[in-house]
């Protein structure tokens, strides 16, 4: 295999925060019934977390399960493994109705850091999701839209967040949160 | 002449001054100016000319009501139309032009409209312009679009250069409105611990109390003003924000609000405006109350002005309007002005009082200070044509015999007061009319509800038909309380503050002045300052029988300038009432729609211009493709190749090339833009037998099988190759435009018919990139590459397998949508750059080249195969093109079979699919239609098919087409005609829709 390449190959913008695409990230959907045994044990044994509740990621190491809808996840490990992730869930869940697909290529990944405040603005200005520190924190996940396009996000930290949208709008993306975070547009609303 | 004061102006920094152009003219102002302020300040009176009579027209009003001064601000890149004087802030360097005249303001040829004016009346247009007919089209309607409008578009090739952007927000309590009512209804939900956004229009806190006077808990209003700021900005759950407008109120708590970032700073870094996008779990309106101008004969001549905005100029801005300032009135209220400019020292040779009983303590204090009290007395008509010279005092009961003529060269009117209901409005809040205070106002029992039918919109203050400053405060604090709770906070109960102000006089409505005015100070009496509807065009419009109000009002267009008639709607309604002899609840309001007063297009777009205008969806080899110098077309929101030029040739000669090559050797498509969607789950082949026409559980896994996909309705909606994974497992090809349509359609089934069938679809369209290695060396330089047998025996024709190209892991289908020998080779979207780069590589020895959309729309029509899109409309169905070979028999039942068995579907003279081939080899038209003899019922051409593909095939030598045709598989060899749009004829040949390589030898090999 050549060296897999990612949809931006690591472009990055600094403005009131700083924009950078993460680079190649290993994601797997699963979809199955949140309440078999066989599912979460199949999902924790490959993510190393046992699977978060409603709107949530639970995370640990390099490895995360993120909830998608309620018999949907979203499961990041290292790319080089996402396969491997595959073929072990679909192992582990023969004869279970589930799906397990390898859809790392499909998207693109990047990487939001600085002020808190200001990432929550740059974000705000985007999406139509309730962002205020109060109802959005580390441990939540929100599959949402950035003005055109569908999107997810979540915060790693308080001055880091993660969003993840399709690979043929990468692009269109970081440009929209380079734009988002001109410099001199900060906002002020999460600064109280 | 309008001037500045020696002193006073409490929003002003008198050290700083601030230079200004005004139709090119070199003026100055001060720091806290509006342009209206700085342009009265500087003697600057009339400021354009009003719509259809190009009357001179001066400030009436000192805020966002103003219907006159509306100006051309800026130049180049930053040149906007008819924007407002009265809420402009002036910045150094500030350029405004007037509009709405030729050649000059001063002198304007459309003035002859005035003189006409009898000619002109309500409804001019509809009854002049209606004959002859051909005449309105190529006569009236571009002499009137020429005369008609205020401010000039900008010119084309300018570009906007400011930046505008959208901000998201949720808030329980949004408070609308930073008068004294905004601020302590914010102020008593924030100290119950709801969270607070309270937004202001202007850059002021305080709203009309400041001017107004009064005190607040013994204090003056400024004090309260400061305190409830600084207590607010010390709590973490409030927000404040100036310069942002409450633009609309929507279902659920949606809320719009206009934040003008950078108005009064031009180029300051960062978004013009801002667009906030609110979620309010509860509003309050906080927004004020509007004075009413009076009707009288000349009340449109420059330096007649609302007696409020009057006061403001002076407070505020420390501007006269004139010298001697006559005050009209009906209220108490026009009192406070005419003792404020006694005592800045200017004269005010009388109050006209229109009430018999006069007014309260506040005329005392007029009387007091030697003001001229005239009670029971109107104004019959202002005297001047560009500047008041005087008025002519009557008897407010009589027709308008003059009593005496008053010198002056102002006029300071109030009508009463409206209270600002429209974001009440909105979303569906009722009104009352209030007889004692000649006002509508909210109707508390009636409040746009919530989803759960909850009212979420608190009217407060003025805007809920309190006027003195007492009933404001505690019904402001009322409001906050009640949001509070609504929101689930725990306020604790405190007294209001007290609010007081002088008693007054009751209001005494009135509409028109005189009330007995005749024809000609009726004609002269205006309602609607930018529209120049007048008391006499209503009062016709109710005449001719547009009683209801929605009708007069877009039959004399009262109240749908771009003020949407926030002076003009209540004294044309109380007009139309009087006409109609009917109380003015009975004849009811215009419906009020957002915005509450315009907002600019960048907002609405936000951030969306530019390169982030709209998504552009890239393959994992879009860069070699743009690097290649391809030329692109639009497919959805993807743009791929459509070909790939070389210096010197045209798009048919590349495209003639690709084709040649590809037949020949070897040719490349990106086929990455193709859906790909993974259906999984037992009972995955029952749920593809339902959404294909023909049979998909009876395929082999390591096989590949056509598909059709029909809507409910029967019709054709999408094709692509179904291959088998695995007993539960299936991989859908779309078409590039249906993945995210047909993975919707999937789910929609799937969520809301079959439940209980277990099956899940994801799309994986994007996780592949796709390559299709097309002609007869394909596998040539597949073996080259090496890693997997790709061997007819291996991999026959419609099979697919796993395996290693070059070192890279890929899926392998023979697949063929060319007729050539195709392999289509699905990587990893990171790994499809790697594999394009080594088939080029391994590939120049058959001289490879790249082919883009149009090559493969000539291959796949050489070879009969049908477009969705092309062949298809939305109305054909699979057996239109003969494709009953691909509909099962055998099922019981699929998406669209029932449709299809309905008559009209059955019916034998349906269009049906055939080759054409013409006559004499030239190209169809597109979409050209073939006709018959005779005509139809309406006198058209009666016609018997059309084209549906039209191309030049390389490979033939000629053109090719495919259409419906009427029996046309019957009528092989029949020769028919297509009139095209340049005037020629075309005959073509009916024929088999395959042109190339019937028996399909060439991709099976």
């Amino acid at each position: 295999m050549s060296e897999a390449v990612s949809a931006l190959n690591g472009q990055s913008f600094v403005g009131i925060v700083k924009i950078e695409e993460a680079g190649p990230q290993g994601m797997i959907t699963l979809r199955g019934d949140a309440g078999a045994a066989a599912l979460q044990k199949a999902a924790r044994d490959v993510a190393g977390v046992d699977m978060p509740g409603i709107r949530g990621i639970a995370a640990a190491g390099d490895r995360a399960i993120a909830w998608m809808s309620p018999d949907e996840w979203l499961i990041l490990l290292p790319h080089a493994q996402a396969h491997e992730g595959v073929a072990t869930l679909r192992t582990a869940l023969a004869g279970t109705h589930h799906l397990a697909e390898n859809v790392s290529d499909a998207r693109a990944l990047f990487r939001v850091t600085g002020e808190p405040a200001r990432l929550r603005e740059v974000l705000a200005k985007l999406a139509p999701a309730d962002l205020h520190p109060d109802r959005f924190g580390t441990g939540e996940m929100r599959r949402t839209r950035l003005a055109q396009v569908p999107a997810a996000i979540w915060l790693d930290s308080a001055g880091e967040a993660r969003v993840i949208c399709f690979r043929s709008v990468a692009s269109y993306v970081f440009d929209l949160l380079s734009v988002a975070a001109a410099p001199g547009s900060e906002v002020g609303f999460f600064d109280a | 002449m309008s001037t500045r004061l020696a002193k006073g102006g409490r929003l002003l920094n008198r050290a700083k001054r601030v230079n200004f152009t005004f139709n090119g003219q070199h003026l100055t102002g001060l720091e806290g100016d509006t342009l209206a302020s700085a342009l009265l300040g500087a003697g600057q009176m009339m400021v354009g000319r009003s719509f259809k009579y190009h009357r001179p027209r001066g400030m009436v009003a000192s805020g966002a009501e103003e219907p006159n001064a509306l100006v051309n601000l800026g130049t180049g890149n930053r040149l906007e139309p008819n924007q407002r004087a009265t809420t402009t802030e002036l910045f150094e360097g500030l350029s405004a032009t007037s509009q709405n005249h030729w050649p000059s303001l001063e002198f304007d040829v459309g003035a002859v409209n005035s003189w006409f004016s009898r000619f002109l009346p309500a409804g001019f247009y509809y009854k002049t312009f209606m004959y002859p007919r051909a005449f309105w089209k190529h006569v009236y309607e571009p002499f009137i679009r020429q005369s008609a409008g205020l401010g000039r578009a900008p010119e084309a090739h300018l570009r906007d250069e400011d930046t505008y952007e959208h901000f998201h927000a949720f808030v329980d309590v949004l408070v609308i409105g930073g008068g004294v009512a905004g601020l302590q209804a914010a102020l008593t939900a924030g100290r119950a611990g709801a969270q607070v956004l309270l937004i202001e229009q202007t850059a002021h806190w305080g709203g009309r109390a400041p001017v107004d006077g009064g005190t607040v808990d013994g204090k003056p209003a400024d004090a309260f003003v400061a305190a409830a700021l600084a207590e607010m900005r010390g709590m973490k759950n409030v927000t404040l924000r100036t310069r942002c407008m409450g633009a609309g109120v929507y279902d659920h708590g949606y809320v719009l609000a206009y934040e003008r970032v950078s108005d009064h700073a031009p180029g300051t870094p960062g978004p013009r405006h801002r667009l906030w996008r609110l979620r309010c779990r509860q509003v309050i309106t906080a927004t004020g109350a509007i004075e009413r101008p009076l009707s009288f004969a000349g009340n449109d001549i420059p330096g007649v002005m609302l007696a409020g905005a009057v006061r403001d100029y002076a407070v505020n801005y420390g501007v006269s309007i004139g010298d001697r300032t006559i005050v009209v009135t009906n209220n108490d209220d026009a009192y406070r002005t005419a003792i404020t400019l006694k005592e800045l020292g200017l004269e005010v040779p009388a109050i006209i009082d229109a009430r018999a009983g006069g007014g309260g303590a506040l005329a005392e204090q007029a009387r007091a200070l030697g003001i001229r009290v005239e009670t029971g007395k109107g104004v019959a008509r202002v005297k001047g044509g560009k500047r008041v010279e005087g008025v002519a005092i009557c008897a407010q009961a009589g027709e308008g015999a003059v009593l005496e003529e008053i010198k002056c060269d102002a006029v300071a009117m109030s009508g009463g007061w409206s209270p600002v209901v429209h974001l009440w409005s909105h979303c569906g809040g009722k009104l009352v009319w209030d007889e004692a205070q000649a006002m509508f106002r909210p109707n508390a029992d009636a409040p746009p509800t919530g989803a759960a039918g909850e009212p979420f919109v608190i009217p407060a203050g003025s805007a809920n038909g309190y006027l003195g400053l007492g009933d404001v405060l505690t019904d402001a604090d009322a409001a906050g309380m009640a949001a509070a709770k609504a929101v689930g906070a725990k306020p604790k109960k405190t007294d209001a503050p007290k609010g007081e102000t002088p008693e007054e006089a009751a209001i005494e409505p009135v509409w028109l002045m005189p009330q007995g005015a005749h024809v000609k100070l009726r004609m002269k009496a205006w309602l609607d300052f930018q529209n120049d509807v007048k008391v006499s065009d209503i009062q016709l419009a109710a005449r001719e029988g547009f009683e209801s109000v929605e009708h007069a009002k877009r039959y004399t267009t009262l109240g749908m300038a771009t003020d949407q008639g926030k002076l003009s709607n209540i004294n044309g309604l109380a007009i139309l009432s009087d006409a109609l002899g009917q109380p003015i609840p009975q004849t009811g309001t215009t419906t009020f729609r957002p915005p509450y007063t315009p907002i600019s297009m960048g907002a609405i777009g936000g951030e969306a211009r530019g390169k982030v205008f709209q998504p552009l969806r890239r393959t994992p080899l879009q860069d070699w493709h743009e690097a290649q110098g391809a030329h692109f077309e639009p497919v959805g929101h993807w743009r791929r190749p459509y070909c790939y030029p070389r210096a010197g040739e045209t798009h048919a000669q590349a495209v003639a090339r690709e084709i040649t090559q590809t037949r020949g050797s070897l040719g490349l498509l990106d086929a990455s833009t193709l859906g790909k969607l993974v259906v999984t789950g037992p009972d995955a082949g029952k749920f593809l037998d339902m959404l294909y026409t023909n049979m998909m559980s009876t395929l082999k896994p390591g096989r590949c099988r056509y598909g059709l996909m029909c809507s409910e309705n029967g019709f054709l909606m999408d094709d692509g190759v179904v291959a088998r994974i695995g007993d539960d497992s299936f991989l859908c090809h779309t078409t590039t435009g249906g993945a995210e349509r047909i993975h919707a359609h999937m789910e929609e089934w799937l969520q809301t018919e079959w439940w209980d069938w277990q099956v899940y679809v994801a799309n994986v369209t994007e996780q592949y990139g796709q390559i299709a290695v097309v002609g007869p060396d394909a596998r040539k330089v597949l073996e080259k590459l090496g890693g997997m047998d790709v061997s007819k025996d291996a991999l026959p024709f419609m099979a697919w397998a796993d395996g290693e190209l070059a070192g890279i892991s890929c899926r392998v289908y023979r697949i063929s949508f060319s007729g050539e020998l195709s392999y289509e080779i699905a990587v990893d979207a990171g790994q499809a750059r790697a594999l394009w780069d080594k088939l080029l590589e391994a590939g120049m020895e058959f001289n490879v080249m790249p082919y883009g959309t149009e090559a493969l729309h000539v291959m796949r029509a050489e070879k009969g195969f049908i477009m969705i899109g092309d062949e298809t409309d939305g109305t054909v169905i699979p057996q239109d093109l003969g494709l009953d070979w691909a509909i099962s028999k055998k099922k019981d039942d699929f998406i669209g079979k029932r449709a299809q068995q309905r008559s009209h579907m059955t019916d034998p003279a349906r269009w049906k699919l055939v080759g054409l081939e013409t006559v004499d080899g030239s190209v169809l038209p597109d979409g050209a239609y073939a006709v018959a003899d005779g005509d139809n019922a309406n006198g058209q051409r009666n016609v018997q098919g059309r084209v549906t593909s039209t191309y030049h095939s390389p490979t033939l030598g000629r053109g090719i087409a495919m259409g419906l045709v009427l029996n046309g598989p019957d009528r092989m060899g029949t020769v028919i005609d297509f009139p095209g749009t340049d005037g020629k004829t075309y005959r073509a040949t009916i024929v088999d829709p395959v042109f190339y390589d019937k028996d399909g030898e060439k991709q099976n090999v």
